[in-house]
């Protein structure tokens, strides 16, 4: 067997606002068969990137909504087309809100119900493996991740959550350390602990999270978050080849 | 044209910053205070299109609501026009 030597190549949308993008490019550098892509918010161009990682900060400085601006940036056009022809797009913490904003995921989210920003680690759980994000976690499994945001608290329509909950779009939830989805381990209010979601499609994906920070075990910030681009990665990475 | 947008979250919708203000005014002595909303509040003038009619600007300012101004999912709008 021999692994065909192209690296998966991931694009990190930059938009003005946006403060997590160096530590977005410098994970995937941590991936040995990955290489990351910046795409500048001006441009349309996806440089032929195999998958696309929206990161956190406050794009537009969160002017009149975290996302709304963003979401009219060129480079989201392009983003929004990626998607719709099945391109695995991954948001987190200000992505995952860009991406609400774009209609690319269903719901909103609200202001933290203690309307405080929140800074700390939580524990969230797995609720599906059958996402290209999610496929190498055990179902179930609890992951360590830094939240850091002011308006991470998730909210969707009755028959949407219905839907999303028969379709298994609902990927992560805060839990305790017994894995308990408790109103104790819920940083912002979201409803059902909701901290992850992804569309119908399974090809969009958002977390308030941030899996970047923690993506060398031998740092402060673990390594759990290596597992949604390592899945995002062997989803993505070229078949390997019989010799 | 003088435009004025108000946007409040929307029935049901968890307004977290309107429940905290409902809990600090009896603190601060004034009562009977209930169902506090926090929402915006947008100002914008819109040219006048040449023989655009009253119904037309409507309805500009409520495509500008939708798209941007308010997010439908959690927000409700309503908007003023004024001529002049």
């Amino acid at each position: 067997m021999q692994a065909d030597p192209r690296p998966v190549r991931l694009g990190v949308a930059v938009f003005p606002g946006i403060n997590t993008e160096r530590d977005t490019h410098h994970a995937v550098t941590t991936f040995a068969g990955a290489e990351p892509v910046y795409l500048w918010h001006k441009d349309t161009d996806l440089q032929g990137v195999d998958g696309i990682l929206i990161p956190g900060g406050f794009s537009y400085g969160d002017y009149l909504r975290c996302g709304a601006i963003a979401r009219f940036s060129p480079i989201m056009r392009s983003i929004a087309d990626f998607a719709a022809e099945g391109g695995l797009v991954m948001g987190i913490c200000n992505g995952f809100q860009i991406l609400i904003e774009a209609g690319l995921l269903p719901g909103a989210l609200l202001r933290n119900t203690g309307l405080k920003f929140v800074c700390r680690y939580v524990d969230v759980r797995v609720e599906t493996t059958a996402t290209p994000f999610t496929r190498t976690c055990a179902p179930g499994e609890l992951l360590r991740i830094v939240v850091k945001h002011n308006e991470g608290n998730y909210t969707v329509d009755p028959e949407t959550l219905v839907r999303m909950k028969a379709n298994a779009q609902i990927v992560l939830r805060y839990a305790d350390a017994t894995g308990a989805a408790t109103a104790a381990a819920n940083p912002n209010g979201s409803l059902e602990n909701i901290a992850g979601v992804c569309n119908e499609a399974r090809n969009v994906f958002g977390m308030m999270p941030h899996p970047e920070n923690s993506v060398e075990a031998a740092l402060a910030g673990g390594a759990d978050g290596r597992r949604f681009f390592q899945s995002l990665i062997d989803t993505l990475a070229p078949r390997e080849v019989a010799v | 044209m003088n435009v004025r947008v108000y946007v409040t979250p929307k029935q049901g919708i968890l307004d977290p910053q309107g429940a905290t203000v409902e809990r600090a005014l009896p603190a601060l002595g004034f009562e009977g205070v209930s169902e506090v909303r926090i929402g915006k509040f947008i100002e914008l003038k819109l040219a006048p299109q040449a023989g655009a009619t009253a119904e037309l600007a409507r309805a500009e300012v409520d495509a500008m609501c939708r798209k941007l101004l308010a997010n439908p999912i959690i927000e409700d709008f309503t908007f003023e026009i004024d001529e002049g």
